[in-house]
């Protein structure tokens, strides 16, 4: 029961079975730690059955919708999203790579045009399985590791 | 197919039909020229942006433009721009459309003509960026070998030297892979296709990676030749490692079918000696008088007025 560790929401989004120590940076990339978003609660290194470790994010008065929490699936694909409604899960998805990722990735090329000027970055999905992506600017690929050390 | 107002920035944008198109109306437009200058695009101007040095692309491209009745501005160098005031791309591209109808980009930086190509409302060329692409150079390489050939489908191709960095070879192996071809990647080990590339035209094409010239020049129809650019290198080691690694001379060639042609997007240092110029084999010097019609050929598109 290690969910009752952290308050209960009324209504809002709770993501969970995210991978241990990666809460931090989903909050980071779904841009929930701005002072006009809702109560954030994050609880981390909770024991879970499936993972064995996992951390959860739960965003009070906030519905975040399937598209801005896939955006999370890049470093937690493990996860899986609730929206709670009176206390109660009214709707349950996993997380699923997008087609596009926009605004989160860092080219990991240093000649690419979108680390020099102003852009906003977007890669195209290869490939889910193994993960790889390809930037939309300089159409250079890149595999897991390169895209988990430029988030 | 609307060609009015489309940038060309990558090989990676075409079709196979696309590429079809842009061959045929070269070709068409080669004929033309015979009769003397055209005025299909009387009254427009081209811009040519190149933050980097390029003779060829350039004056190609100029050419290209005067033999449609166009006329042409632009500069050479950043050094002579606000560029070096410290302004953006963006701005500098913004400004630039306001003075004509169609840019021309050469660009160190990947994606560079892809930004330029966001930002403004008229169409854009890419004319090379970084070690990414040059879309132009490839259509003109596939232009030749049709002439040449009177085909793409059914040939063996080898694409020799500096396979890491060279963009030539990137765009043209990517549009090779539309079509019926048998692919020889030969380079030292240093300078191998990148691993992207090559994962992605294996799923097309049969290809092989080799390091041997001598031994697989008997099997091309096609032996395509570039240079190995110094200053691409992040290393001066790695390069010393590898300078002068293949020289295509007249004894390599006596293994070679009567029928092989030799291409290279040129500038070349000593990959190409000048004895084979004299030969059957060099089909380098056609290369670059290819250049013009297929640009022409895309300005008069992209500008709709062919």
């Amino acid at each position: 029961m290690a969910e009752l560790k952290v308050t209960a929401i009324r209504e809002g989004t709770v993501i969970d079975h995210i991978p241990a120590g990666k809460g931090l940076k989903v909050i980071e990339i779904l841009r929930l730690n701005r002072p006009n978003g809702g109560v954030l609660l994050l609880a981390s290194n909770v024991h879970s059955g499936k993972l064995g470790r996992k951390d959860i994010v739960k965003i009070e008065g906030k519905f975040l919708s399937e598209e801005e929490v896939n955006k999370i699936a890049l470093i937690a694909p493990t996860a899986t999203v609730n929206i709670v409604r009176d206390y109660m899960v009214a709707e349950k998805f996993k997380v699923g790579i997008p087609d596009e990722i926009t605004g989160i990735l860092r080219c990991a090329n240093p000649n690419c045009v979108s680390n020099h000027e102003y852009t906003v970055s977007k890669f195209y999905v290869v490939s889910r399985e193994p993960l790889k992506v390809r930037c939309h600017y300089c159409e250079r690929t890149m595999e897991e590791e390169e895209i988990l050390g430029n988030l | 197919m609307d060609w009015k107002g489309r940038d060309v920035i990558s090989v990676r944008d075409f079709s196979k039909e696309d590429i079809e198109f842009v061959l045929k109306v070269a070709e068409r437009l080669e004929d033309e020229l015979k009769n003397g200058p055209l005025d299909y695009a009387k009254g427009k101007i081209l811009a040519t942006l190149f933050f980097e040095p390029s003779t060829r692309t350039r004056l190609s491209f100029e050419s290209a433009m005067h033999r449609l009745g166009g006329s042409v501005i632009g500069f050479s160098s950043a050094s002579s721009t606000s560029v070096k005031k410290g302004e953006s791309l963006a701005d500098t591209i913004k400004t630039v459309e306001q003075y004509s109808d169609v840019i021309v980009i050469r660009h160190l930086m990947e994606g560079a003509a892809r930004l330029a190509a966001e930002v403004a409302e008229i169409p854009v060329i890419n004319a090379g960026d970084g070690s990414n692409q040059h879309p132009t150079q490839t259509l003109l390489d596939l232009y030749t070998i049709k002439r040449a050939f009177g085909r793409i489908d059914g040939l063996t191709i080898g694409l020799l030297g500096d396979l890491k960095y060279g963009r030539t070879v990137h765009s043209l192996a990517e549009a090779l892979a539309f079509y019926d071809v048998e692919l020889y990647l030969i380079s030292p080990e240093l300078l191998r296709m990148p691993k992207h590339i090559v994962e992605e035209l294996r799923e097309k094409i049969r290809i092989h990676e080799t390091t041997d010239l001598e031994g697989t020049i008997p099997e091309l129809d096609v032996l395509y030749v570039t240079r190995i650019q110094r200053e691409r290198f992040p290393d001066e080691q790695e390069y010393l490692k590898v300078k002068g690694s293949y020289q295509v001379n007249c004894a390599v060639l006596k293994r070679a079918k009567e029928s092989l042609r030799i291409m290279h997007p040129l500038p070349r240092v000593d990959e190409i000696h000048p004895e084979v110029d004299r030969t059957e084999h060099a089909l380098y010097f056609r290369q670059v008088f290819s250049g013009v019609p297929v640009r022409m050929a895309l300005l008069g598109l992209t500008l709709g007025v062919l």
